[in-house]
C-alpha cells in the first residue's frame, strides 16, 4: 500500500467522509477514490455500486483484478429534543448500532439523569452542531414540537443532505412547518423528503413505540441511501 | 457488533488497524498490511478486513477470528523482506488451513503487501 494512499483513506475517515481504497491485486498499485470522484467505465460502476451498497470486494474488469475497500462513516443519529420519546430512542439507537447524540437547550428537558451515558446537550442546535455538523452519514430527527428549537436543525438537516429527516407532529403541525421552511428558503424538493408524521405506520402510541417507528425509519433511509436520492423520498423503494 | 457497523464505518477509533498502521509508519517501522479479499461459506471476519503487521511480528485486527492469524503473520515477514505482494487463500479443502485451523468450514482469500 503506498503511505501517501493509507495517510489519504484514514483523514477521510477522520472527517466522516465516505472513501474506496482501489487496489490492483497483480501489482498492488492503489489509489483513494473519495465519493463523487469520477471514475470512468466498467470501473466507475462498480465503484458507485459499492458506495451505495457499502459490500467491499473483489471485481474482474478488462482482466485485471480489482479489490474495492469501501470504508463509510460510522452512521450518527442527532435527536433534538430530550422528551420522553428519545429517552426509548437513546438504547435502541445504539443496539442498532448508531452513534447518539441528543440535543435540547431546556435543561429540565436535557439533565443527564434522565439520559445516563448519552451523548447529551443542553444547548440550541446551532452551537453544538457548529462542532459536530450533520452530514449524509447522519440521521435527523426533530421531536421538540417547538418551531424555535426544530426548524433551525431541520433547516441544517436539509443543507447538509441528512440521510433521513423527521419531525414530530401531525399534518397540520407540519404543514405550517413546510410554510416556515420554505420562507426560510428551503426548497419544496427538500422540504418533502422530510417525514411527518415521523416513523413508519405501525400505529405507535406509547413514546417506546413512537421510538420504534422512528428507527424502523432511519434504518430504511440508510439501507436505500441512493435509490432515495434517485425519487426524493425513497419510499418505494424501500418498501 | 453489528451488521450495520460492518457495512457503515469501520472503526475509526483507537483499535482501528488502518489507524494503527500509520501510527507505526510514522514511528519508522516496517508494516505489512493484509486485507480480506473474498470469502466463501462461514468466514468469521468480513471482506475488507485487516491486520496489520510489523517486522517483529507484533499485530493489531483479524482476518478470521483467530484461525489463520499465525500463518499470515509469518507471510508478512517474507512480504516485508522482499517487498512483493501475495495472495493466500485458505479453506477446508486445504490441507494447509486444516494446519493452521481454519476449520469453522469456511474458505478466504487474503491479499499481503508491504506498506510503502
Amino acid at each position: 500500500m503506498d503511505p501517501l494512499s493509507l495517510k489519504k483513506l484514514n483523514a477521510l475517515r477522520r472527517e466522516r467522509r465516505a472513501a474506496i481504497l482501489l487496489t490492483e491485486l497483480t501489482d498492488g498499485r492503489d489509489r483513494v477514490i473519495r465519493e463523487g470522484d469520477p471514475v470512468a467505465g466498467s470501473l466507475g460502476e462498480a465503484v458507485a455500486r459499492a458506495f451505495r451498497s457499502g459490500r467491499s470486494g473483489a471485481v474482474e474488469i478488462d482482466g485485471n483484478s480489482f479489490f474495492l475497500n469501501v470504508h463509510l462513516p460510522p452512521p450518527r443519529l442527532v435527536v433534538i429534543g430530550a422528551v420522553h420519546i428519545s429517552q426509548a430512542l437513546a438504547p435502541m439507537a445504539r443496539i442498532a448500532g448508531f452513534d447518539l447524540t441528543i440535543i435540547d437547550p431546556r435543561t429540565a428537558f436535557a439533565s443527564p439523569d434522565r439520559f445516563p451515558g448519552v451523548d447529551l446537550h443542553a444547548e440550541w442546535p446551532d452551537e453544538v452542531l457548529k462542532s459536530a455538523p450533520l452530514d449524509a452519514y447522519t440521521a435527523l430527527a426533530a421531536l421538540t414540537h417547538d418551531p424555535k428549537i426544530d426548524d433551525p436543525a431541520i433547516l441544517a438537516a436539509l443543507k447538509a443532505e441528512c440521510f433521513y429527516i423527521g419531525a414530530l407532529g401531525s399534518r397540520k403541525t407540519h404543514a405550517k412547518r413546510v410554510e416556515r421552511l420554505m420562507a426560510a428558503g428551503a426548497k419544496s424538493e427538500a422540504v418533502a423528503r422530510i417525514e411527518a408524521p415521523i416513523g413508519l405506520d405501525i400505529g405507535a402510541s406509547t413514546p417506546a413505540e413512537i421510538a420504534v417507528a422512528v428507527l424502523g425509519s432511519v434504518i430504511a433511509a440508510l439501507r436505500s441511501r441512493g435509490l432515495m436520492a434517485k425519487d426524493g423520498t425513497g419510499k418505494e423503494q424501500a418498501a | 457488533m453489528s451488521d450495520t457497523n460492518e457495512q457503515f464505518g469501520k472503526q475509526t477509533r483507537q483499535d482501528d488497524p488502518l489507524m494503527i498502521a500509520e501510527d507505526w509508519m510514522k514511528a519508522g517501522r516496517d508494516v505489512a498490511i493484509a486485507t480480506v479479499v473474498e470469502t466463501w461459506g462461514s468466514a468469521p471476519r468480513p471482506v475488507g478486513s485487516h491486520l496489520v503487521i510489523d517486522a517483529e511480528g507484533n499485530f493489531e485486527g483479524s482476518v478470521s477470528g483467530g484461525c489463520v492469524e499465525g500463518a499470515v503473520v509469518a507471510e508478512a515477514a517474507d512480504v516485508l523482506a522482499q517487498g512483493t505482494p501475495r495472495m493466500l487463500e485458505f479453506g477446508v479443502a486445504d490441507e494447509t488451513a486444516w494446519e493452521v485451523g481454519l476449520s469453522c468450514g469456511g474458505r478466504i482469500k487474503v491479499f499481503v503487501e508491504r506498506l510503502g
